[in-house]
C-alpha cells in the first residue's frame, strides 16, 4: 500500500524533471494549430471539390436524362407532327370552273378542323389553283374562290377566321403537267401549308 | 434584198390565192375573218379586197444603206398590211433607173434625188407601183427618198442619223422610218415603232412588232402576270406574285426603276389597267368576299377606290375608254363571266357585249380599241377559247378567229392590227391578225409566250436607255 504513493510520487518527480529538463520552443503550440487549420482548410477543399464534382457529375446526368427524355420525346412528338402535317396538307379538289365544296373532299377538311382545334397556335394558308383551260386572269379570281370556299367550310365549323389566310395561283402553278382531264382534275385544287404554329402539332 | 424578194414573192402568191378565194365575202371595213390554216408553214384563205392596197417597190439605193436597215424597213411596210409589197424582176440587180450621171449622184445632198432624177415611173407603173422607196446612205445620214409612181416625181425626202446598229436604240430608230414612209404616202400613222410585252416562263418581255430584240423586263425573279403599258410608252404596270397575295408595280421602261402599288400586303391584286391620262390605275383585287375592280391615284399612291361591289360575284379584267369616261370589265354577276361596261367612276354597271344566256361561254380578257370604236376579248365555244370583237356603237359582236384556241387579244395603236395568243401551229405562240386584210402572222416561234400587251406608238425618248 505504501509503495503505490511512492510510485505516484515518483511518477510526479519523473514528469516534473521532464517537464524542466526539457527544451520546447516556446512559439511550438502555434505552429501546430496552423498547420492544422491549412490542412483542414485543404480538406475542405479538396470535399468542396469533390461535392462539386460529383454534384456537377450528377446535374450532368441529369441533364444527359433530360435530354435523352427529351429527345426520346421529341422524337414522339415529331413522329406525330409529321403525321399532323400531312394529314393538312392532304389537297382537296374541284370541278370546271367551280369553287363548290365537294362531299367527296368534306372529310378531309373535318380532319383539318380537328388539327385546328387540337393546336391552338396553327396558322395556315389556303391556296386556290386552277387548270389551264380557263382564261388566265379569270382563273386568279376562280381560285380566289375555290380557296375562300374551304376557308368558310373551317370557319362555319369554328375555326378563328384570322387563322387562314387565303390566296389564289390561278392556273400559274400546276402540279400535273399534261394536257388532259387527268392532269387538269389534279390540278383543279386547293393547298394548305402552315404560316406559324407548326413545330410540334399533336394529333388531334 | 433577199428578204424583199421573199416578201415580193409572197405577196404574189397570196394575191393569186385571195383572188381565187374572193367570191362572195363582203369586203367592208372588219369583214376580214381569220380563215387562215397553218399547216407547215403553208398560208391559204387569205382575204382582201385586191387592187385597193398601193402597190410599193423598194429601190436599191446608192451608195447602199446598210442591209438591215433595208431589211427593217421592208418587214415594216409590209407588216402595216397597207401595201401590197412588189418584186422587181430579176430583184435588185437590174438596172433601174436611166443612167443619171456619177457626178450628180455623188453630190452632197443630191444622192437622193440622183435617184429620182433619172426614175424610170413608167416602168413602175407598169409594175403596179403606186409608190417606189429609195434608201440611200449618204456620210452619217440615211436619206429615204418617197417617189410617187403616178405623179412622176418625189413626194418626201427624209434624212436621218441613225443610231450605230449596235446602239439599243438602233432598231426603234430605222421602225421611225419605216412610219415616216407610211405617213408620207398615205396619210396614216404607222406601227412600225411600236413594242409588245408578254409572260413567258412567270417573267416579263418586250419585243419590237417585228418579232425582234427580244429583252427581258422583268427586275426580280418572282412570278410575273398581267403587263399593262402606260399610254405615254415610258411606263408599264405588271403583277408579281409575292407569299400569299399579287403585288401591283408600275415599273420605268428606260431607267427599268420600279415602284410598289398601294401595298396592303394582303389582298391578291391583278390585271392593272392605266388611265389614258396615266393619272389612275385600275386593277382587280381578289379578297374573301370575291374579286371587285378597284382604282388608285397613281401619282401619290393613294385613294383607293372600290368601283363594283361583287359580294357573290366576281369583277376583274378592267379596261379603259381612250377617252377615259368608262371602263368596260368582266363580271360573272349573271353566272359566266361576261363583258360589262360602267362609267370610270364605277356608275352605271350595264351588259356590254350581249350573249344568250345558258348558250354563250364564258367571255374574258376585254381591251378596249385605240380609236374607241371596238373591244376585243376572248369567249368560250364549244370548248375552246376564240377572239371576238364587240362594236361599241351597235353593241354587236363578231368572231374573229376559228382555228384552233386563240385568247388574250391586244390591239395595236393603229386599232386594226391585234396580237393574240394562240395555238393554230401546233403550241401556244403569239400572232398579229390584220382585221382589214385578215392576213395573220407568227410575232414569235416560240412556244409559251402568253398576256401580250401592244405598247403605243412610242415617243423618240422612250428607246434611249441612259
Amino acid at each position: 500500500m505504501r509503495r503505490l504513493p511512492l510510485l505516484v510520487l515518483a511518477g510526479l518527480a519523473a514528469a516534473a524533471l521532464a517537464a524542466c529538463g526539457g527544451n520546447p520552443p516556446p512559439a511550438q503550440p502555434g505552429p501546430q494549430a496552423n498547420a492544422d487549420s491549412i490542412a483542414a482548410a485543404e480538406r475542405a477543399r479538396q470535399d468542396s471539390i469533390a461535392r462539386a464534382e460529383a454534384d456537377a457529375r450528377a446535374r450532368e446526368e441529369a441533364e444527359r436524362v433530360a435530354r435523352q427524355r427529351a429527345a426520346d420525346s421529341l422524337a414522339a412528338m415529331g413522329h406525330t407532327t409529321e403525321a399532323v402535317r400531312t394529314m393538312l396538307a392532304a389537297m382537296i379538289h374541284f370541278d370546271f370552273d367551280k369553287a363548290n365544296i365537294r362531299p367527296v373532299d368534306a372529310g378531309t377538311l373535318d380532319q383539318k378542323v380537328g388539327i385546328l382545334q387540337a393546336n391552338p397556335n396553327l396558322r395556315i394558308r389556303i391556296s386556290g389553283h386552277c387548270d389551264e383551260r380557263g382564261s388566265d386572269e379569270y382563273n386568279l379570281a376562280l381560285g380566289n374562290r375555290r380557296a375562300t370556299a374551304a376557308k368558310q367550310y373551317l370557319v362555319s365549323h369554328g375555326i378563328d377566321a384570322g387563322r387562314i389566310e387565303t390566296v389564289s395561283y390561278g392556273e400559274e402553278r400546276p402540279i400535273a403537267q399534261g394536257h388532259d382531264e387527268t392532269a387538269w382534275a389534279q390540278n383543279r385544287r386547293d393547298e394548305f401549308e402552315i404560316l406559324s404554329g407548326g413545330d410540334a402539332l399533336r394529333q388531334p | 434584198m433577199t428578204a424583199a424578194r421573199r416578201l415580193g414573192g409572197w405577196a404574189v402568191r397570196n394575191c393569186a390565192a385571195a383572188v381565187s378565194l374572193l367570191t362572195a365575202y363582203p369586203a367592208n371595213r372588219l369583214s376580214a375573218q381569220d380563215t387562215s390554216v397553218v399547216d407547215r408553214g403553208v398560208r391559204v384563205g387569205i382575204i382582201y379586197r385586191p387592187g385597193v392596197r398601193p402597190g410599193v417597190v423598194l429601190l436599191p439605193g446608192r451608195p447602199a444603206v446598210p442591209d438591215s436597215v433595208r431589211a427593217i424597213v421592208a418587214r415594216d411596210l409590209d407588216y402595216s398590211d397597207r401595201f401590197e409589197m412588189i418584186t422587181l424582176p430579176g430583184g435588185d440587180s437590174i438596172r433601174l433607173g436611166a443612167a443619171a450621171s456619177p457626178a450628180r449622184s455623188s453630190e452632197r445632198g443630191r444622192t437622193g434625188g440622183g435617184e429620182a432624177a433619172g426614175l424610170n415611173y413608167p416602168l413602175f407603173q407598169a409594175l403596179g407601183a403606186d409608190f417606189a422607196v429609195a434608201l440611200a446612205q449618204a456620210a452619217d445620214t440615211t436619206v429615204v427618198t418617197l417617189h410617187d409612181v403616178a405623179a412622176g416625181g418625189v413626194r418626201r425626202e427624209v434624212k436621218k442619223r441613225l443610231p450605230p446598229p449596235t446602239s439599243p436604240d438602233f432598231r426603234l430608230a430605222v421602225h421611225r422610218l419605216a412610219d415616216q414612209v407610211l405617213q408620207a404616202s398615205l396619210g396614216a400613222p404607222g406601227v412600225a415603232a411600236t413594242r409588245l410585252l408578254y409572260v413567258m416562263d412567270g417573267k416579263v418581255w418586250r419585243i419590237d412588232q417585228d418579232g425582234a430584240d427580244k429583252k427581258l423586263v422583268s427586275s426580280s425573279d418572282r412570278q410575273a402576270m398581267s403587263p399593262a403599258w402606260a399610254a405615254d410608252g415610258r411606263r408599264f404596270a405588271y403583277m408579281e406574285f409575292w407569299a400569299g397575295h399579287g403585288q401591283l408595280f408600275v415599273q420605268d421602261m428606260a431607267t427599268e426603276k420600279r415602284a410598289a402599288v398601294v401595298t396592303t400586303g394582303a389582298a391578291l391584286d391583278f390585271t392593272p389597267a392605266f388611265s389614258p391620262d396615266g393619272k389612275t390605275l385600275a386593277f382587280s383585287r381578289a379578297i374573301e368576299e370575291g374579286t371587285d375592280v378597284y382604282t388608285v391615284n397613281l401619282k401619290d399612291n393613294c385613294c383607293l377606290q372600290r368601283l363594283t361591289v361583287g359580294r357573290f360575284s366576281d369583277n376583274l379584267s378592267p379596261t379603259y375608254s381612250p377617252d377615259g369616261q368608262r371602263i368596260a370589265f368582266v363580271s360573272t354577276r349573271a353566272g359566266l363571266p361576261q363583258i360589262y361596261v360602267m362609267a370610270a367612276d364605277g356608275t352605271d354597271q350595264q351588259l356590254f357585249a350581249p350573249f344568250d344566256y345558258g348558250v354563250t361561254g364564258s367571255s374574258n380578257a376585254p381591251e378596249w380599241s385605240p380609236d374607241g370604236q371596238s373591244v376585243a376579248f376572248h369567249r368560250d365555244v364549244a370548248g375552246t377559247l376564240q377572239v371576238f370583237v364587240l362594236d361599241v356603237r351597235t353593241r354587236t359582236v363578231r368572231q374573229l378567229t376559228s382555228v384552233g384556241r386563240n385568247e388574250d387579244p391586244t390591239w395595236a395603236p393603229d386599232s386594226r392590227h391585234l396580237c393574240f395568243v394562240s395555238d393554230r401551229s401546233g403550241y401556244r405562240q403569239l400572232w398579229i391578225i390584220d382585221l382589214e386584210t385578215g392576213r395573220i402572222r407568227p410575232l414569235l416561234q416560240q412556244s409559251g409566250a402568253r398576256l401580250p400587251a401592244w405598247s403605243p406608238r412610242l415617243p423618240e425618248t422612250a428607246a434611249s436607255t441612259p
